[in-house]
């Protein structure tokens, strides 16, 4: 499959799902870190790709949504935005109600 | 400095902020001393009256292409309108450290 069509696969199928430098467990970087952090907090399952592992989608996500770092979250298809808007949109509240609605619609 | 320099003239010259900082945080990684690697840029501005977090990082974004594809790693992003500014107080997140996930690619 070409690697935007699999990016949007991806990104369809799964209502929550981080593109981040390592995975939650081990990350890699202090910004996928927070991240990953804060969605763990929100106390839902979510997907995540480490694309350290995964060159083709390292080169090709920036293009994907016109956005050029990692980490870059989307929920329900939609990105949300990288570690600044979503640490952001976490100590406002709102990931939580964002992720929720997400994994409840699953 | 040089980088550093452009990535303030740009945003002065585009927009008009009524707060700038830009800060090199580089010496926070795994880089050689004086990189210019890792920035956090606060840019308070009229120009984001209206739009939403990601429309405004896309604008920063856009503004920044040039350094995002050269020797800038990282950029941490603080968008604010004047009037959230003054309801945040200027209290920013400090950066995260580095772990060692260096520019791979």
């Amino acid at each position: 499959m070409e690697v935007l069509e699999r990016i949007k696969e991806q990104v369809e199928s799964n209502p929550v799902i981080l593109y981040m430098k390592g995975t939650p467990q081990m990350p890699q970087c202090g910004f996928s870190s927070r991240t990953a952090e804060a969605l763990k907090a929100c106390g839902h399952e979510f997907a995540y790709v480490n694309v350290l592992m995964d060159p083709e989608i390292f080169e090709n996500l920036p293009q994907f949504a016109d956005w050029p770092t990692f980490p870059q979250l989307y929920i329900q298809g939609e990105l949300v935005g990288g570690c600044d808007i979503t640490l952001d949109l976490h100590e406002r509240g709102e990931l939580q109600k964002m992720v929720s609605a997400a994994a409840g619609s699953d | 400095m040089v980088i550093q320099t452009s990535i303030e003239h740009k945003i002065q010259s585009a927009l008009h902020p009524v707060f700038l900082e830009v800060a090199n945080e580089s010496h926070m990684h795994n880089v050689a001393p004086g990189s210019e690697s890792h920035f956090k840029v606060t840019v308070v501005s009229h120009e984001f009256d209206g739009k939403l977090p990601v429309a405004r990082h896309r604008i920063m974004n856009r503004l920044l292409a040039e350094e995002l594809a050269g020797t800038v790693h990282a950029l941490s992003l603080h968008t604010f309108t004047p009037e959230e500014w003054q309801e945040k107080n200027g209290e920013i997140r400090n950066s995260p450290p580095c772990m060692g996930g260096s520019k791979a690619g």
